[in-house]
């Protein structure tokens, strides 16, 4: 009875939004992923941990400049290249040797690396809860659907779709993008009609970071910055992957959805069991198409 | 004839091995002993797990979470009915072996990569239910103070008990090794799809293997509780999977003693390393990527091509 009568138009239109801007956050780190796993093939590992450096460091920086709304402005912007550039020095010293490798190193090679890169942030950061302001003009909330909704999550739904359409525009209206996307397919055939592929590789792998350093940035006024934001992430991304169709881009914005939705939903229904449904969504996703949702690169 | 002579001779070691864990608690310290049969356990997990990764070619990126269904089946059985003990011994890696069947149907469908991303998330699943259920299962507290029966209660008790136990799934995994079914299955690690064109029916077999190789995870489950008294949810996550993973590849993927070298090695790690720093994981992770940078066969599989060499430069010298 009590479910029946919180099942009211407003409940799930206000859930239904907070499932969404959620699924944008999701969807910014899961196309990084999904970039990377698609043209280097590698199932990055430590994607979560450069979500979490994105978040701390946007904690930092904004800190550093006083912690206003500028502050969170040019953290916003800063963070995501502070990940691209440790993903660079990552990417140049250690794993360009090791792309000859089978999915299952490459893999463990990167859970080293997660494992690695998490201590380090214990190190750099300590171990406290952090957190900060969202700037004056995305505070408080907007009245939608009779209920109040944080003004963060609108700005949030308008990020996610812009992510999306410069990603499109990157993919099939650049000229590297367009490289990228050959190497994917065929790598020895890009490589072959003399491009460096390993610069391809390691492009691709940055923008895949950097989306994930972003993704950290965008989520930190969110929640509260803590270690082991890490693991929770990098399990989401995973998956949203793996039901979207591994190196899909579309495919991540898709699960990403799912995700998002089945998780704010059932917070509405079973708020104990909430964290059960997204990994039963994915469980049948998959059994229903093995492959994913939307082609796979592979 | 030589071949059994050869045969003989390399399990000596083995056995001389044995007698010396036999003894050993007497005269070691009961940390140490505590330490032995903790490492015993784990050695368990990655034997297991490698049976169908390094034997069966299967990406079982979950396996921790039927190590914690066994623990948790064990321990519910132990609180909260009033059941004979022995009766939780056998139920719990049934319940295991019962998950990694359902599982196990699920998963033989995809192959590779999607293997391994639909049973990380049903691992998931079963792990984020444990978590939650906090009337069960007293969520992320987990369930402390299991009262186990009294001969296996002491440290002793409990060091022989897994010992006893260790060597018998040992010797039952090495003869599913060498049987007619082992050798099936790593040809299908090898070529799967040669092996499916000559009539093996490839998904049956790497079934059977996932339904016994989470049998034996669930034993090394209840050997947990016996040596811990205790379970929680962090011995069935995700990460702990990649971890067991790499006590075989540490090890030696391809080599059949090889992850329960690389279960010792890391377990006696944590235990040192641990009570240095705070940054074990940091360590960890460097030596992994050491480790995939300079030894991908492992130490064990390192050793062997080592004699292997050697043993051939030998003949090779006795033929010149």
């Amino acid at each position: 009875m009590e479910i029946l009568q919180s099942l009211n138009i407003s409940a799930i239109g206000s859930h239904l939004l907070v499932g969404l801007s959620r699924a944008m956050i999701l969807f910014i780190v899961s196309s990084g992923m999904s970039l990377v796993l698609g043209v280097l093939r590698v199932p990055n590992v430590a994607h979560g941990s450069l979500y979490m450096i994105g978040a701390f460091s946007a904690f930092s920086i904004s800190n550093l400049l006083g912690g206003g709304s500028i502050g969170f402005w040019m953290a916003l912007v800063l963070s995501p290249f502070v990940v691209a550039i440790i993903s660079f020095i990552a990417e140049r010293s250690l794993f360009c040797h090791l792309y000859e490798r089978e999915h299952l190193m490459l893999l463990l090679f990167t859970f080293g690396l997660m494992l690695i890169l998490g201590d380090l942030v214990k190190i750099f950061w300590g171990a406290d809860y952090r957190s900060i302001m969202a700037p004056v003009l995305l505070r408080g909330s907007v009245s939608i659907f009779d209920s109040p909704f944080p003004r963060y999550n609108l700005f949030l739904l308008i990020v996610g779709p812009v992510v999306a359409i410069l990603l499109w525009l990157f993919s099939n209206k650049t000229k590297i993008g367009k490289i990228a996307r050959a190497a994917a397919v065929d790598r020895e055939m890009v490589g072959a009609i003399g491009i460096n592929v390993s610069w391809v590789f390691a492009f691709a792998f940055i923008l895949g970071c950097f989306l994930a350093g972003l993704g950290g940035a965008l989520v930190s006024p969110t929640v509260s910055i803590t270690l082991g934001m890490d693991h929770d992430i990098i399990m989401e991304a995973f998956l949203i992957v793996a039901i979207g169709g591994l190196g899909n881009m579309w495919g991540a914005l898709v699960g990403s959805l799912i995700f998002g939705i089945t998780q704010s939903f059932g917070v509405l229904f079973l708020p104990q069991f909430a964290i059960v449904f997204p990994y039963l969504a994915v469980v049948i996703v998959l059994t229903w198409r093995p492959k994913g949702m939307l082609k796979s690169v592979w | 004839m030589f071949k059994e002579h050869f045969r003989a001779k390399s399990f000596l070691p083995v056995i001389a091995l044995f007698i010396i864990l036999l003894f050993l608690p007497a005269v070691i310290p009961r940390f140490y002993t505590y330490l032995l049969a903790t490492i015993f356990v784990t050695a368990l997990l990655a034997m297991s797990l490698n049976m169908v990764v390094g034997h069966g070619g299967l990406f079982q990126f979950h396996h921790a979470a039927f190590y914690g269904v066994g623990a948790y089946a064990m321990a519910l059985i132990l609180t909260k009915t009033s059941l004979p003990a022995w009766i939780a011994f056998v139920a719990a890696p049934v319940a295991s072996a019962l998950a990694g069947l359902l599982i196990g149907l699920f998963c033989v469908r995809l192959t590779k990569l999607y293997f391994g991303m639909l049973q990380i998330s049903l691992g998931s699943l079963i792990w984020a239910i444990i978590f939650r259920w906090y009337s069960l299962t007293s969520g992320d507290d987990g369930i402390h103070g299991i009262t186990l029966p009294s001969l296996i209660s002491s440290t002793k008790g409990s060091y022989y008990f897994i010992l006893i136990v260790l060597v018998i799934c040992l010797i039952i995994m090495y003869l599913i090794f060498r049987s007619p079914f082992g050798e099936t299955l790593q040809a299908i690690r090898d070529n799967p799809d040669r092996c499916e064109a000559v009539g093996i029916n490839v998904r049956r077999h790497q079934l059977i293997a996932i339904v016994i190789a989470t049998f034996f995870a669930g034993i090394a489950g209840v050997l947990f509780v016996v040596v811990e008294g205790s379970v929680f949810p962090d011995m069935m996550f995700w990460v702990y999977s990649l971890e067991i993973f790499m006590m075989c590849l540490l090890g030696g993927w391809f080599t059949f003693g090889g992850p329960m070298l690389g279960a010792a090695i890391m377990v006696s790690l944590r235990s040192f390393i641990g009570s240095y720093t705070e940054y074990w994981t940091l360590i960890l992770g460097i030596i992994l990527i050491l480790l995939i940078f300079f030894l991908p066969e492992g130490v064990w599989g390192f050793v062997i091509q080592k004699i292997k060499k050697r043993a051939k430069g030998s003949v090779e010298g006795e033929n010149d």
